[in-house]
């Protein structure tokens, strides 16, 4: 099978596409950004999402199926761009998937499009609206490019469609949105809350990409790994400082004091849990994770500096 | 409440030993997939150990009727100007079965926005007052806590200690969907120990809480008084989780009729009017 991986330079495209290319398959990418020591076997078309160069790609190279991983998730980065590559790439690539005979593609999301709050449910499923428009406001372009993802199940009903809401992931590569709040020796965390975390390693992360495609799923799935932990013990686990602060000063010293920046949205899943039900997933393709909750935090917490 | 965390109490070695024989998926960490956290437990209930022996005097009967393994819902009345009346509730649980159990209520949802309290209660299994958690914990096979009168019921003054106010009918739906039996029990003594004579919801509302309790002695700290804890029969309800609201009201109302029977029998027992051996509980 002939596989188009946009946003293939970022960290779990890169794993994903190994991982094609180890199952057999032809492996293509788009992206702006380059990847240098690339394996060979990997074509990668320097393009924007959005623009007419990568509609030239799905012309020509008429690849079977689509991963679409080029979202922008930093949430530091809030410019118009942004925007447009989430929310108007999106739209653009699944658009071209049903012109271009792409018979099957995958929106790569979060969990944390469900939003966190005192009061939401513990283990989302998939039939729940994603509610963080309301609670994270700075997610809202990636809720709605989710959303109009799942919209093409019913919009290009001849592209066999899934949304996979992943969960946090964690490894060496000591990248993405749990690593980057993880990163400095002491991490501050909300005193008199200590929520549940749900992490994958990225690795399984990838399988989980590669299995969804493979058994040729319809659907939104959260794709979820080993039991959810609390914050206090991911913490520890890392070899990390629990700095527990009050939350008005906990607010203040975000970003400063070598502490990681957080947008003001991010708080509420620092004080509440975002944990997903992961057993549609499970259930349609066998997805099973390979590495523990304690291995992929001895993996990450190993991986250096 | 304060959370036992916070007190630096060495946890009792009964205690310990009856937490690790709880029959829960605990991680190498000590916490099970809802965040119940082991040693918050052990903690709590060696607290909770002193109430329970100790300061109040606790008659549990018709325990046999709480299956030991295995989903269930036990369903009572509020007694008691604020949580006395499911902490006795969850400590019998886990100091009269073989082997304990814990028991998880549906906590109310300004606890878990403040600090500590959210972590503390989450801990020991009191989730969030959500229908997606109370079917969550049953089809996990669990044992759950239900106080179908809300709020309105910790509520009551001291003259209305022992009478039921108005069932809310969410748990018999949720008891269909998830083919649960119902356990009844009644509570005797919440009034007594916490004798409210008036409930400020002004001053509550500024607190951030639903409403402050007021006793003769100011504050609603609790009186060393015995509590009686009666456990019916099962229940299982009959229809189905999409019937009519009246259908639905008729197994509210049975339910409600057992509870009130209960409450009956355990004023008597506790005016000395009838003996442990005259309690009719099946």
């Amino acid at each position: 099978m002939k596989v188009l991986v946009t946003g293939i330079a970022g960290n779990l495209g890169r794993l994903v596409a190994q991982r094609l290319l180890e199952a057999g398959h032809e492996v293509i990418g788009i992206d702006r950004r380059p990847w240098p020591d690339r394996p060979d076997a990997i074509r990668i078309f320097e393009a924007d999402i959005r623009k007419r160069p990568a509609e030239d790609v799905f012309r020509t190279q008429r690849p079977d199926a689509l991963v679409h991983m080029a979202t922008v998730t930093h949430l530091t980065h809030q410019s118009q761009d942004r925007y447009r590559i989430n929310l108007g790439g999106t739209q653009a690539v699944f658009e071209h998937c049903s012109t271009y005979g792409v018979q099957q593609a995958l929106f790569i999301g979060r969990h944390t499009y469900y939003g966190a709050s005192s009061d939401s449910p513990l283990y989302h499923t998939e039939a729940e609206p994603p509610m963080a428009i309301h609670s994270f406001p700075e997610l809202s372009d990636l809720v709605a490019a989710d959303l109009y993802a799942g919209s093409a199940l019913w919009r290009f009903p001849n592209v066999d469609t899934a949304v996979l809401r992943l969960c946090y992931t964690l490894g060496p590569l000591k990248q993405g949105t749990l690593a980057a709040y993880l990163r400095g020796p002491r991490v501050p965390t909300v005193l008199g809350f200590d929520p549940l975390f749900q992490f994958l390693h990225e690795r399984d992360a990838a399988a989980a990409i590669v299995t969804a495609l493979s058994k040729r799923v319809r659907g939104v799935f959260n794709v979820t790994g080993p039991a959810p932990m609390p914050l206090s013990v991911l913490v520890h686990e890392c070899g990390r400082v629990n700095l527990q602060l009050p939350e008005p000063i906990f607010r203040l010293s975000l970003g400063r004091f070598g502490l990681p920046a957080l947008s003001p949205g991010a708080v509420g899943h620092i004080k509440y849990p975002v944990v997903t039900d992961g057993t549609l997933f499970r259930s349609a393709t066998g997805f099973e994770h390979t590495y523990s909750e304690d291995e992929t935090l001895r993996a990450f917490r190993d991986a250096g500096p | 409440m304060i959370p036992a965390s916070l007190i630096p109490l060495p946890t009792h070695p009964e205690v310990k030993r009856r937490v690790e024989a709880i029959e829960l998926p605990f991680s190498r960490h000590g916490v099970d997939p809802f965040g119940v956290d082991q040693n918050e437990l052990a903690r709590f209930f060696t607290l909770l150990r002193f109430f329970y022996y100790h300061y109040f005097t606790v008659n549990v009967f018709g325990v046999e009727h709480v299956p030991t393994r295995g989903r269930a819902m036990l369903v009572g009345n509020h007694s008691g100007g604020w949580a006395i009346d499911a902490v006795m509730v969850i400590a019998s649980m886990f100091f009269e079965l073989e082997p304990p159990r814990l028991a998880q209520g549906m906590a109310e949802k300004f606890l878990k926005k403040v600090p500590f309290l959210a972590s503390f209660t989450n801990s020991i299994g009191q989730m969030t007052g959500l229908p997606q958690h109370s079917v969550r914990l049953l089809e996990d096979d669990r044992l759950l806590l239900v106080f179908p009168e809300g709020a309105r019921g910790t509520a009551k003054l001291y003259h209305e200690r022992d009478s039921l106010v108005g069932f809310g009918t969410g748990f018999a739906r949720i008891a269909l969907q998830t083919n649960t039996p119902i356990i009844p029990f009644a509570f005797i003594g919440g009034g007594e120990a916490i004798p409210t004579v008036v409930n400020l919801y002004g001053v509550g509302k500024r607190l951030g809480i639903p409403y402050l309790p007021v006793t003769p002695y100011g504050v609603a700290w609790p009186l060393p008084v015995s509590l009686q804890i009666l456990y019916g029969a099962p229940i299982v309800l009959e229809g189905s989780a999409t019937d009519t609201d009246e259908a639905i009201g008729l197994q509210v109302d049975r339910v409600k009729r057992t509870i009130a029977d209960l409450i009956q029998q355990g004023r008597e027992l506790r005016q000395g009017r009838r003996s442990a051996s005259e309690l009719k509980l099946a």
